[in-house]
């Protein structure tokens, strides 16, 4: 069977496919028509001819077989130290093969492809920083991803992910309407409580337009409601787009190349619309790298920078801290133990350990370096889309050790993520293997924290 | 056989070895693409240059990095190996020697039994490469034979050149078969992974580039390697 009813090389873009991918759980039917599929080596080869040029070409094959970039991968540690899990055998034994067999691999080799890009790469690209030419396997995973999506084997959460990006421009079937309405409800909703508390919609020419995660109107509107307090706090004149609000980007963990672009191009198009001087973007790590460090090449960008300005939450509080927007009091800084979260996309990957550590410095009394932190750390054990894949559950508990571990060793009590996917890891760490901690956005950390002017109190205080 | 292998066939391994190189410099560059490698080259140039810099200064360094400190020994057997294959040959004085002859010119020297000594480093450090190799599971599951025939490349000229140096047996045959050897090396520069003695800047640079520019060196120091 050349291509199957779910699973298939074309790309999800109508609501009938998606729903016909929803329906079947698990991806059940959808992993028993992969094993049928066709893999068109051809194509495979034309993309990889057009595509896999000097730099991907020389780090394969440069490379020096070393072994130094073992260590600093976290899934070869969690696992026992398995040769086969070390980046550069990970890369060789894929991308590299399907080099040397000009693309002529069978339905096996693809599969093994795709296990290995998904459930042995979170493409934190920690290894890059550790190998002396120079080679990065994430980068490579990452590519490696986009040939697997064009042949059709690709996790099915992902391809779903991806449809949804295509269909509704978010992860999740949002559409305007629900997101506005989530707005105008958090608004209300805490409004009682803050008096004067607004979210607004489409405002033009505001300082900053804030863009969020699809999961938090979702299932986390409350996270909308503490961002807008802080705002408020803060006296920034903001708004959120009607269209164009969601950051994230599981095309770019699915490798759906034309998704990643439709997806960017509605945040950039709302940066055109409605002129704001700078964007923020809300805690989330992917979505950062998706939106502001890769986004402008995928949409075509020369300057590679986004339209206006953009920062990542982490900045913005930052900043409103050092400006004296936000003022911590020091009475109700955080007295347990804590540790900081650096994710790898806008930490390795954008270089923002400095604001972390601006913010951990104000809101904590005892805080606690990870060994090792800020651009060396290591992955959450849930990133490059692995938290949402079923079938690599078991592959992600183990990667997680490697955290859990480090955790444990700074003896801290709550790990403060700023970052949904290590949030998502922190959290599932801790239902699997209980070790006593607890985890947080900062958005809660900075409300229990922050120093509310009398006026600005709420009401039932 | 002295002559030949020090004339014309000298002549054609150099030959080789500097237009391969080009061709590999030209064609690593014209490879290079700012959307699918998602780096802006042209833009936002001296970011670029700053963060190119950074990377292969680092990564020169010995104990520069992350990772060179994570690995002691090995780090101290790289360095050791690299410096003294790079230097040895360049610095020795039979080479210049016959540099003074032929052309007239020489590089400075430096006293024979030092360079003999690197030449003994250059061994020893190899051999425990290979040792390194075969005993760690994780490098020996990596290792393909290229990888010994390489190393092999690398150090017969230094071998040949001692056993020569210390005319061992017959001078006049250690001789040839260290100036082929030291050609088979040259020619295979190009050709092999040993095509990092350019390709290593090219990369490091590229990936500076990278940090230096996408990934947050607009924002910070630059990458802590």
């Amino acid at each position: 069977m050349p291509e199957g009813v779910l699973c298939s090389k074309q790309v999800v873009d109508t609501k009938e496919k998606l729903n016909a991918l929803l329906a079947d759980k698990g991806g059940k039917q959808y992993y028993s028509e992969m094993k049928q599929l066709d893999v068109d080596g051809k194509a495979l080869w034309a993309t990889m001819e057009k595509t896999c040029k000097s730099r991907l070409r020389t780090w394969l094959e440069i490379c020096a077989h070393c072994g130094m970039c073992a260590d600093s991968c976290f899934f070869y540690l969690a696992n026992n130290k398995d040769p086969k899990q070390v980046p550069a055998y990970k890369i060789q034994s894929t991308l590299g093969e399907m080099i040397k067999r000009k693309g002529k691999v069978d339905n096996d080799f693809m599969h093994m492809v795709m296990d290995t890009a998904w459930s042995k790469c979170s493409c934190c690209n920690r290894c890059a920083t550790y190998c002396p030419f120079g080679i990065d396997m994430g980068v490579m995973f990452s590519y490696v991803r986009g040939l697997c999506f064009a042949q059709g084997f690709v996790p099915w959460e992902l391809k779903i992910g991806s449809g949804m990006h295509r269909i509704y421009n978010a992860q999740m079937d949002i559409t305007t309407e629900d997101w506005v309405d989530t707005c105008e409800w958090m608004a209300e909703e805490y409004g009682e409580d803050w008096p004067g508390l607004e979210i607004p919609v489409d405002k033009q020419d505001a300082d900053i337009m804030y863009t969020v995660n699809a999961r938090e109107p979702k299932h986390y509107p409350e996270d909308l409601a503490e961002a807008a307090i802080l705002f408020h706090l803060a006296g920034e004149n903001w708004t959120v787009p009607s269209r164009g609000w969601e950051e994230t980007s599981l095309a770019m963990f699915a490798g759906d190349w034309g998704a990643c672009k439709i997806q960017v191009e509605s945040v950039y198009a709302a940066m055109d619309r409605l002129k704001p001087k700078r964007m923020v973007v809300t805690e989330c790590g992917h979505a950062y790298r998706a939106t502001v460090i890769e986004g402008p090449y995928w949409a075509g960008i020369e300057s590679g920078k986004t339209p206006i300005e953009s920062f990542h939450y982490v900045e913005w509080v930052a900043e409103a801290l050092r400006t004296g927007k936000l003022k911590i009091d020091p009475a109700k800084r955080i007295k347990a133990p804590v540790t900081y979260q650096d994710s790898c996309n806008y930490v390795r990957n954008a270089g923002l350990a400095d604001c972390a550590r601006e913010i951990m410095s104000q809101i904590a009394e005892d805080f606690r370096e990870m060994r090792p932190c800020k651009e060396h750390n290591f992955c959450c054990g849930g990133g490059g889309g692995l938290n949402g894949i079923g079938r690599y559950r078991r592959e992600r508990n183990i990667g997680l050790t490697v955290k859990r571990d480090q955790i444990l060793a700074t003896g801290a009590k709550l790990v403060v993520a700023p970052c949904h996917n290590c949030w998502d890891a922190i959290r599932d760490l801790e239902e699997v293997y209980e070790i006593g901690i607890r985890w947080s956005f900062l958005k809660p950390l900075l409300l229990s924290t922050v120093v509310v002017p009398e006026h600005m109190k709420p009401r039932n205080e | 056989m002295y002559e030949l292998v020090t004339g014309p066939l000298a002549w054609i391994a150099f030959g080789i070895f500097i237009i391969g190189l080009l061709y590999r410099l030209v064609w690593y560059i014209r490879g290079l693409n700012w959307q699918l490698d998602r780096v802006t080259y042209s833009e936002n140039v001296a970011y670029g240059i700053k963060g190119a810099l950074r990377s292969i200064f680092y990564w020169l360094l010995p104990f520069g990095t992350h990772s060179w400190r994570f690995y002691p020994g090995f780090t101290i057997l790289v360095f050791v190996f690299h410096i003294c294959l790079l230097a040895t040959p360049v610095f020795l004085t039979g080479h210049n020697v016959l540099l003074l002859e032929r052309w007239g010119i020489s590089l400075p020297s430096l006293p024979e039994g030092l360079t003999d000594l690197m030449t003994v480093a250059v061994m020893v450090a190899a051999l425990f490469i290979v040792l390194r190799r075969i005993a760690l599971p994780e490098v020996r599951n990596l290792t393909k034979p290229n990888d010994f025939l390489v190393l092999g490349i690398t150090v017969a000229p230094f071998l040949t050149g001692f056993l020569a140096y210390h005319q061992v047996g017959g001078y006049d045959f250690w001789i040839v078969a260290h100036v082929l050897c030291g050609e088979i090396m040259l020619v295979a520069i190009p050709f092999t992974k040993l095509s990092h003695f350019l390709l290593f800047f090219l990369s490091r640079a590229q990936l500076g580039m990278d940090f230096g520019i996408k990934r947050g060196g607009m924002k910070n120091k630059g990458m802590a390697w």
